[in-house]
């Protein structure tokens, strides 16, 4: 079980360091085609860390306001903090804020960059359909999302799949109507010359999608690893079980969810064939699962009952 | 001159080394501490609660004399318990006698819906997790505390300023049968 984390958690190191080497290339990539207008890396990379800036600082109350979050108050949801209280105890950490979303689909989410600035929201649909075993499990789950920093790291992700994007973008444009004077330097440095500006454009094209799918894949993993860490907080792995197995039964959808925040939630708060239809083809078995933000539920049951 | 520098460098690294090995040693030690201060925490936290769980039991239960009897004595047991072996036992002897009042309750409709013992099981059954939690934590709190200081290079820090390894929390070999509280 501790190897697993340690594991995963190499894994998430390996997917960051892609993530700084895709930006890298954009930024050669760019770089190469412009012989001129090599400005446009620093532009955006002070674009990149504004972005890091506001994400770092602001992310849990846009992702807490984005899902009509409100606090939990009152006696109703006593169980609730005590589960929590509970869970801190035992895995040292502060007790984060605690929000409750008006939703009748069962789900939870965790926000915010560190264990000190932490928030987690359930569902009223959570609270409602679980027992406090259940309950205990997807708390686990959850607050091991803060322990891992696994809040951080999505943040990062968003924020540097954005860059890349953007970098992309950019790049493209300026390609269409300010490219002019770059295109004569390269035709006089022969077939080599060529060859790059063909290789960095479509490094261009294709980084946008790259980035996409690690940060699916990380999120996938990060799942998997939340699982096993919440279960080693509640060392009893037949709550978080029956939880799942409950979010499996049942086909409610969040309302107030988009695909900005669908990797913050327990289980994928939107729905499978909308996706599938929305990009007007079916797609097949594999692509499909590589655009999920979360592993199948079976599967993670499977994982967690081989413990 | 080159041989000084270096030899100069090699020093610095060395002590940085050792403050930063020392200090981790001593966050590692204090947060053990900390654990352990945090069970005593909760379990005076159960003490307080029960004294109002047995009078509202008895308001539906007045006949069950013998349970409330043995909870009361298993509190006070508890709390002049001397710290160590003695106190874990009083502990344990105090989470039976409460698993029994429950299990009186069990037979009572009216009291299992009043709203005040509902709250106040709900409490002591958090209380009672909290004091598994806090157990649990100091106990992974001094396997990584004794691994720092018996794994290489931490032992030969740990010898040098006396860090010495910690003792586990050991459960009472009666609490392996799992508990079952119904709601």
């Amino acid at each position: 079980m501790y190897e697993q984390i340690a594991r995963n958690k190499r894994r998430t190191f390996v997917m960051l360091a892609a993530f700084v080497l895709l930006i890298a290339g954009v930024a050669v990539a760019l770089g190469i085609i412009f012989k001129a207008g090599v400005a446009i890396v620093p532009i955006a990379i002070l674009i990149a860390i504004a972005m890091a800036w506001t994400s770092y600082f602001a992310s849990d109350k846009i992702a807490l306001a984005a899902s009509r979050a409100r606090p939990a108050d009152g006696p109703e949801y006593a169980r609730y903090h005590n589960l929590v209280e509970g869970l801190c105890i035992a895995a040292g950490l502060p007790k984060p804020r605690l929000y409750v979303v008006d939703d009748p689909a069962p789900n939870a989410f965790a926000t915010g960059r560190n264990p000190q600035h932490a928030a987690l929201a359930v569902t009223t649909g959570l609270l409602e359909v679980m027992n406090r075993v259940e309950l205990e499990g997807v708390l686990a789950h959850e607050l091991s999302h803060v322990r891992n920093y696994d809040i951080l790291v999505s943040t990062i992700a968003v924020t540097a799949v954005g860059a890349v994007a953007l970098m992309a973008d950019l790049g493209m444009r300026f390609m269409w109507f300010g490219g002019r004077s770059s295109r004569r330097d390269n035709n006089d440095s022969g077939g080599l010359g060529i060859i790059l500006v063909v290789l960095a454009f479509a490094l261009l094209i294709l980084a946008p999608f790259a980035a996409q799918l690690m940060q699916f894949a990380m999120s996938r993993r990060r799942e998997l690893l939340a699982d096993v860490s919440g279960v080693e907080l509640t060392r009893y792995p037949p709550g978080l079980i029956s939880a799942l197995k409950k979010l499996q039964g049942d086909q409610a959808v969040v309302h107030h969810a988009t695909r900005a925040t669908a990797q913050l939630w327990i289980e994928s708060p939107l729905e499978r064939d909308e996706k599938t239809e929305a990009d007007g083809s079916k797609k097949s078995n594999w692509l499909n699962r590589a655009f999920d933000t979360h592993p199948p539920l079976a599967e993670r049951i499977a994982a967690l009952e081989a413990m | 001159m080159i041989v000084v520098i270096i030899i100069a460098v090699v020093v610095v690294l060395l002590v940085l080394f050792a403050v930063a090995t020392y200090n981790g040693l001593v966050r590692t030690r204090n947060r053990i501490d900390n654990a352990f201060s945090q069970i005593a925490v909760q379990l005076k936290r159960r003490h307080d609660l029960i004294p109002n769980l047995v009078e509202t039991v008895k308001g539906y239960a007045a006949h069950e004399k013998g349970v409330f009897e043995a909870v009361t004595a298993a509190r006070a047991n508890a709390i002049n318990a001397q710290n160590g072996p003695p106190q874990a036992q009083a502990e344990n002897a105090l989470s039976g006698t409460l698993k029994s009042l429950f299990a009186v309750a069990e037979a009572y409709p009216d009291l299992k819906a009043n709203q005040n013992f509902l709250n106040l099981q709900e409490e002591i059954t958090s209380t009672e997790d909290k004091i598994a939690y806090s157990r649990q934590f100091y106990n992974d709190s001094v396997l990584g505390y004794n691994n720092k200081i018996q794994a290489f290079p931490g032992n030969i820090f740990a010898g040098m300023f006396h860090f010495t390894a910690r003792e586990y929390f050991e459960g009472d070999p009666g609490e392996q049968d799992p508990v079952t509280v119904s709601f």
